[in-house]
């Protein structure tokens, strides 16, 4: 055994979990210099290091480390910088036990290296610092790249593209920029001042970010186009909420996600009446899902004021899509967890407003296309849970209005963007790229930042 | 209200909608573009004065910035040449049917305008549908002006006149759309309604306005806002528009753009 194993993975100072409840500041508070230094200490330094491999954007995790334990903490923020613009969110909220630490070879005995937690220290000190530095810009290539959609993907396109000196404008539907990272994550998980931080940075290099602007509403991309940008990237995501198609879906109290979580970070609901937009404060709260977005409405949903949040999951905890920290942290907090359980009804009482959720319960059969246990219902198990406001997250679909207004752009049978080939984003329009979301279905920040800068790459070809 | 928006306006079809904001705090709300000039650059809305947003939109002085505008969202009123049709404007729904009458006359149909209110000093755009319709009806509700009535009475009795009747486009308040489908239902008269249940992003991504049309869920900000009204759940709707009363009175009294 290596005498660098003996070192524990450092733990990271959490509000405690009674006292965050009640607020939305953010949870995990980071490491310390000291911390950070001993975290980056147990780095083997492999010489073929397989946490590279498991990160979707290429980060030269030992690199950034070895940096670290020279104390040289912005040398190692530029050093992340060199392939991964937006460290600070991704040290936050990338599933790193299933991408770099998962690869880690002091995981197959021990712990692996904490790679989010020191990629999270080094972005947050370079901030603080206020050494972010602009890299320099080539000169312009004279060609102009619109980008539609300011979420993890758009972000990283733009970021991409403007340092290879093309002229790039980014258009966001929202009065605000930063898509999901703005409307869809808490500011528990990702406080907004560094989303801000990150969109700032790119119109600093010299992008232009255009707000209220639906494209396919107002111009679609063919006017894009027509206007002169010489290629489009469509990073516009999931965003159509699901629901279940049950009776009594539409009961005042019955929220998407997308809509509950929207009205609090959008729109600040969270701090009405200083903002305006209003959000129902339930006492007795059903999230139905298993996802990070049925984590972060349910630990939203503690935060304003209920007394029961539950998680209603169809499923066993072993499914759960949820990264393992995010469900830890919900039930730290007090989110109650009613699984192998699916709702089929609500109830309203006589203003329209939901006052019960007819439930059934489930046993894992055989497992469905997925490779899970497929879950099926317990016959003449049904049972009734008193609820006064319900979450429904358990998924996106594609929102339609790019496809339905971009003649020639091939779509699958669910509506999402077919691309030609994966390592490009090329769809079948001339010049029109895709990546994120609205190709893959909802997955993750991390996922469409790769696809983004594989996007970014073709691009660049393409404009050469 | 007159906005500068030219995009907008160069963009935008009858029966579609704008999302303002009027401060960064604010909250986002749809109001139907009742006019638009493109060569000016300029879109039109008319809004009632019932929240916060619409007390501080109205306490704004010309050449001030709104916070965001975005827009032209929804569908589009489904055009083509009808034969006859029928505009029933109620209250400040009649701003709504302003575009549907001036697009319908423009698609070669015959426009009979109903226009009612509680009274006459609150009936808006009377000369301006006067103008570009066949025929006007006037009613207010306390008989200060025109027939003496709701418009549920004048469009029961232009049916029961013999007028044939091809369509039927109803625009108000929700109890007023939800009897004049009454009116026109055994009659089998399509009729045409633009709901206005509550939004937030107005792009298809929350659900805030979903509403319930044949049985089937569908969100007025994408789908809609006109429905066959022979469908439409007017009750789920009302229940939905009382969602945040208690809240929109909080913020009505915190409201200091009149100060």
């Amino acid at each position: 055994m290596s005498k660098k194993e003996k070192i524990p993975r450092q733990m990271m100072p959490e509000q405690d979990p009674k006292v965050r409840s009640t607020n939305f500041d953010e949870v995990p508070l980071g490491y310390t210099e000291e911390q950070a230094v001993i975290e980056a200490g147990r780095c083997l330094q492999c010489k073929n290091p397989l946490c590279i491999k498991g990160c979707p954007v290429d980060v030269n995790i030992p690199e950034f480390i070895k940096l670290i334990t020279e104390r040289d903490f912005i040398g190692a923020a530029r050093k992340i910088k060199d392939t991964n613009s937006l460290p600070a969110i991704c040290g936050r909220v990338c599933p790193q036990e299933s991408q770099c630490e998962s690869q880690c070879i002091l995981g197959k005995k021990g712990e692996p290296v904490a790679v989010g937690r020191l990629e999270r220290f080094v972005a947050d000190y370079e901030r603080n610092a206020g050494a972010v530095q602009i890299p320099e810009i080539p000169a312009s290539s004279g060609k102009r790249v619109a980008v539609v959609g300011s979420g993890p993907a758009g972000l990283t396109v733009a970021g991409d593209l403007v340092k290879c000196g093309h002229k790039v404008t980014i258009f966001e539907g929202l009065h605000k920029a930063g898509g999901v990272l703005i409307y869809g994550i808490p500011e528990f998980r990702l406080p907004k001042d560094i989303v801000d931080a990150e969109i700032s940075y790119l119109e600093k290099m010299g992008v232009e970010v255009v707000t209220n602007a639906v494209i396919g509403r107002g111009k679609t991309v063919d006017d894009l186009l027509d206007e002169g940008f010489d290629a489009v990237f469509l990073g516009v995501g999931a965003g159509a909420p699901v629901f279940m198609d049950i009776p009594g879906e539409n009961l005042s109290g019955i929220y998407s996600a997308n809509e509950y979580l929207t009205r609090s970070n959008l729109m600040k609901a969270y701090r009405f009446p200083e903002y305006d937009t209003p959000i129902a404060r339930g006492k007795n709260v059903a999230v139905l899902g298993a996802g990070n977005v049925t984590m972060d409405s349910a630990r939203t949903a503690l935060r304003l004021g209920a007394e029961n949040v539950t998680v209603v999951y169809r499923r066993t905890e072993v499914e759960m899509p949820a990264r393992a920290e995010e469900a830890h942290h919900a039930k730290e907090e007090g989110v109650q967890f009613k699984l192998l359980t699916n709702p089929v009804e609500y109830i309203g009482d006589e203003n329209g407003w939901v006052k019960q959720m007819k439930c059934i319960r489930m046993e894992l059969g055989e497992p469905d296309d997925s490779g899970r246990r497929r879950p099926v219902p317990i016959e003449g198990s049904e049972f009734v849970m008193d609820v006064d406001m319900v979450v429904v997250a358990i998924g996106t679909n594609a929102n339609p209005v790019i496809p339905v207004t971009t003649p020639g752009l091939e779509t699958n049978r669910r509506g999402y963007i077919v691309v030609t080939d994966e390592e490009t984003g090329k769809t079948s329009r001339e010049g029109v790229y895709a990546g994120g979301d609205i190709v893959t279905g909802s997955a993750t920040v991390i996922m469409a930042m790769g696809a983004a800068k594989k996007a970014a790459r073709a691009i660049d070809a393409y404009l050469k | 209200m007159t906005i500068d928006a030219p995009q907008i306006a160069a963009k935008r079809k009858a029966g579609q909608f704008v999302v303002i904001m009027t401060e960064e705090k604010g909250e986002r709300i749809p109001l139907t573009i009742v006019d638009s000039d493109k060569d000016a650059g300029t879109v039109t809305i008319i809004f009632q004065v019932v929240g916060k947003t619409t007390m501080c939109l109205a306490a704004m002085k010309e050449g001030e910035d709104l916070f965001a505008v975005l827009g032209p969202l929804g569908t589009p009123t489904e055009m083509e040449k009808f034969g006859t049709t029928v505009v029933v404007g109620g209250g400040v729904g009649i701003g709504v049917a302003y575009p549907i009458i001036k697009a319908l006359q423009e698609a070669g149909n015959k426009v009979i305008a109903i226009i009612g209110a509680r009274s006459k000093n609150i009936l808006i755009l009377e000369n301006e549908i006067q103008a570009i319709c066949d025929r006007l009806i006037v009613a207010t509700d306390d008989g200060s002006y025109g027939v003496h009535g709701f418009v549920t009475n004048v469009l029961q009795d232009l049916i029961e006149s013999g007028e044939v009747i091809n369509r039927v486009f109803a625009i108000g308040p929700v109890p007023m759309m939800k009897f004049l489908c009454e009116v026109t239902r055994p009659y089998k008269i399509k009729t045409i309604v633009s709901l206005n249940p509550i939004m937030v992003d107005a792009t298809g991504m929350c659900g805030a306005c979903r509403v319930a049309v044949g049985g089937k869920t569908k969100f007025a900000c994408v789908d809609g806002p006109e429905f066959d009204g022979h469908d439409v759940d007017f009750d789920l709707l009302t229940n939905r528009l009382r969602m945040y009363n208690g809240e929109e009175e909080e913020a009505r009294k915190g409201c200091r753009c009149h100060e």
